[in-house]
């Protein structure tokens, strides 16, 4: 056990905060639930990406920087800690991208990869279906090759796609196989939004804006080379990259320490209100405490994944502990806010320091049901954690 | 930065595991437990054996020179398999508080030693413990007065005995004169024993309540598996299921946060108390909520005698109070980060030198 950074850590640690101290947007963007804010998140996905600071994990030969996951972790505490711009692009850079690594082609590499990592192409994500949501191998969208074998022609409908109405790709699993059931049968496909036969409609979320869409497929033609892994192995390669990694990867730690900070900041600046609840100064100190767990135990794995560990159900851990956790922290903060905590951004009484708190909370009551509700989490603890019979 | 144990330390931990699970079986606790003395002079003889309590003590006093990092994994053995001793209030407590004194003072090397194989019994009378815990048996008890520390031996010291419902757990209260004799630290020296002594106590039982909530886990899971209701395991019913799920996701946010401590308690970090106490927390509050789900699952049986999980859980509601109670460190943990200027959030989890 070693807990102090080498020379190159603390070097790369410097780097990139004197770039981002340089660099950072003067003003806040606007939201990328929005036309305006997306693009405006994708110009800053550029600029990161002209520095080679928007995949910091990919090789330099895409763009990266071949940095390992502690490296990962320091850029990630500088990135969050400096309170630099959400990134718009995950969905791809974090979901795709190490599918595409792990199963694509070397073609489908050099086509796709870079673009993402530059955030000229947009992804949005094609897994949830009308009634395949928690149950995902209910998945009816097909997927029917052409009599040439060239292509597929999909047909079906896809929801709960996050910023699909801006995106310019969509990836996600079709039924390639006429009568398959559950997971067999399945194919991992990408394709383009712009794509004739293809209608997106927007779902309004509940902070009012277009978080989220349906999309509808009717007889698109996407050619078999947008095809990753074989032909009906498409639940196989969805759920190899649903590991740790990937779920570090998209909720890391320095994003909620961040948050656990300014909710320290938000309750010293109105410690005579909060303080008429005696319950606010514990759940303060309860956030630092979450996060920091959550940042322990992200050292302690990621030091454990580099000495060859494998790391399975325990993934699931994590995805309880960090939506849970932000929902807490969001929810001291309106505590503490008090009646100021419903007003708007742009209300003239709501002060300087309630920015970003309203729609963080309602950001939060998302965690605990996307990416996998928390039940679903729980299940897999206890049946493959502990080893619990299934119901 | 490497933030994991060596394959050194984890062998020994499994070792150790493999030992405590033949030799302190629970059938052997409830005879120990039925004891005028509550100890088994065996048992702890046996521990001696296998290196236990010569864990921190120098290599050159006849110990294993190990530290703080190395207590983190034993203390979750103790607690795990619930040792009827306070042995760790001996060999890592009074251990590190001895060591730490000057060199050749106070019969420092030979008490080490004594300390390393074995025959000696010291209890630790902290000012933040109301009650001491193996005072009766103990052959000799560090005890505070005022900023004083003070070596006394048992043949000094009245005892009221205080029972507990851990009948693992053999407290008193104590009578005893101080002496200019008995004195080996005063002072901002004595100010410092105590309070390093206060952060490995509270580390020693934050490991043992990690250890315990783990083995309130595994029983309950092993009941759930069993236990069938409506012709199937209620294991495999999502309610039951969930319950288990939560005190896994405890005990996984809990570990990191004990070892952090201990690296910070062996390397002298100065937010090393704050470590501390944050993983004091994080280990109570996962053996409570295992023993609050563990009952649960376990459902009237759990509400006995005969079923052994009454062992773990009164163990657990015992020592989460000990070496200063939530509130003591709920405080020190406040203290530290509403303080201005407080260096927190991304980025401090370790010391950086950027």
């Amino acid at each position: 056990m070693d807990l102090v950074y080498t020379p190159k850590q603390q070097a790369f640690r410097a780097e990139v905060r004197s770039w981002l101290a340089a660099n950072l947007p003067k003003a806040p963007l606007a939201s990328y639930d929005t036309r305006e804010g997306f693009e405006q998140h994708r110009e800053w996905e550029r600029r990161l990406f002209e520095n080679r600071l928007s995949m910091v994990m990919w090789p330099e030969a895409l763009g990266g920087r071949g940095c390992d996951l502690i490296e990962w972790l320091i850029f990630e505490e500088e990135y969050y800690g400096a309170g630099a711009p959400m990134r718009v692009n995950q969905n791809g850079q974090l979901l795709l991208g190490p599918t595409l690594m792990e199963f694509g082609t070397e073609a489908q590499k050099q086509r796709f990869l870079p673009r993402m990592a530059a955030s000229d192409d947009m992804w949005a994500q094609g897994w949830s279906e009308p009634n395949a949501g928690s149950d995902m191998a209910a998945i009816t969208s097909k997927a029917t090759l052409s009599a040439d074998g060239t292509h597929y022609i999909l047909n079906g409908q896809k929801t709960w796609s996050t910023r699909a109405i801006f995106a310019d790709w969509v990836f996600g699993l079709f039924r390639s196989e006429a009568g398959s059931s559950r997971h067999h049968g399945l194919s991992y496909l990408m394709a383009p939004l712009d794509a004739p036969g293809v209608t997106i409609r927007p779902i309004i979320a509940l902070n009012g804006k277009q978080a989220f869409a349906e999309i509808f497929f009717d007889d698109v033609k996407v050619p078999v080379e947008n095809r990753i892994g074989e032909e009906g192995q498409g639940w196989h390669v969805a759920m190899a990259t649903a590991g740790f990694e990937r779920g570090l990867l998209l909720r890391s730690p320095a994003r909620f320490q961040a948050t656990a900070r300014k909710l320290v900041s938000l309750y010293q600046a109105n410690r005579a209100s909060a303080d008429r609840d005696p319950s606010i100064r514990d759940a303060v100190c309860e956030a630092w405490m979450g996060a920091e767990a959550y940042a322990l135990s992200a050292y302690h794995t990621v030091g454990r994944l580099a000495k060859g560990a494998k790391i399975g159900a325990e993934a699931s851990t994590n995805k309880i502990v960090w939506s849970e956790l932000d929902l807490k922290m969001h929810e001291t903060a309106m505590r503490i806010l008090g009646p100021r905590g419903e007003l708007l951004a742009d209300a003239p009484d709501a002060g300087a320091d309630a920015a970003g708190w309203l729609d963080g909370f309602l950001f939060a009551q998302a965690g605990p049901i996307y990416a996998g509700t928390n039940e679903i989490q729980r299940n897999i603890i206890a049946e493959r954690m502990l080893g619990l019979p299934k119901s | 930065m490497d933030f994991t144990f060596n394959d050194d330390l984890l062998t020994f931990r499994e070792a150790m595991s493999r030992f405590l699970m033949t030799e302190a079986a629970p059938e052997m606790l409830r005879e120990v437990w039925e004891t005028d003395a509550g100890r088994s002079p065996e048992l702890r003889g046996k521990l001696a054996e296998q290196g236990l309590t010569a864990l921190s003590v120098p290599e050159d006093c006849g110990g294993l020179g190990m530290d703080d990092v190395a207590w983190s994994l034993m203390t979750q053995e103790l607690g795990y398999y619930a040792i009827p001793d306070s042995l760790a209030d001996t060999a890592y407590v009074s251990a590190g508080l001895i060591k730490a004194l000057p060199a050749g003072t106070h019969d420092r090397e030979a008490l080490l030693g004594r300390i390393a194989d074995g025959s000696v019994r010291i209890a630790v009378g902290h000012p933040v413990n109301p009650l001491v815990a193996d005072a009766t048996t103990a052959d000799l008890l560090l005890l505070p007065w005022e900023d004083e520390v003070h070596l006394v031996p048992r043949a000094l010291v009245d005892v009221i005995a205080n029972p507990s419902i851990d009948l693992s757990r053999r407290l008193a209260s104590l009578a005893w004169e101080p002496s200019s004799s008995t004195r080996i630290a005063a002072g901002d020296a004595g100010r410092r024993l105590w309070a390093e002594a206060l952060d490995r106590g509270t580390l020693s039982v934050a490991g043992q309540l990690l250890g315990l909530a783990q083995r309130m886990l595994d029983l309950s899971v092993d009941y759930a598996a069993q236990r069938k209701q409506f012709g199937k395991p209620i294991g495999s019913f999502q309610a039951v299921k969930h319950h288990l799920a939560d005190v896994a996701t405890r005990i996984e946010f809990a570990k990191p946060v004990l070892y952090r401590a201990a690296h910070a308690l062996a390397h002298g970090t100065p937010s090393a108390a704050i470590h501390a106490s944050h993983a004091k927390l994080a280990c109570g509050e996962a053996a409570w909520l295992a023993a609050r789900h563990g009952i649960q699952v376990h459902g009237a049986m759990g509400y006995t005698w005969e079923v052994d999980l009454q062992m773990f859980m009164k163990r657990s509601w015992a020592l989460d109070a000990s070496w200063g109670d939530r509130g003591f460190h709920k405080s020190r943990v406040a203290e530290a980060i509403l303080a201005e200027g407080a260096a927190i959030g991304p980025g401090h989890t370790f010391e950086v030198h950027a």
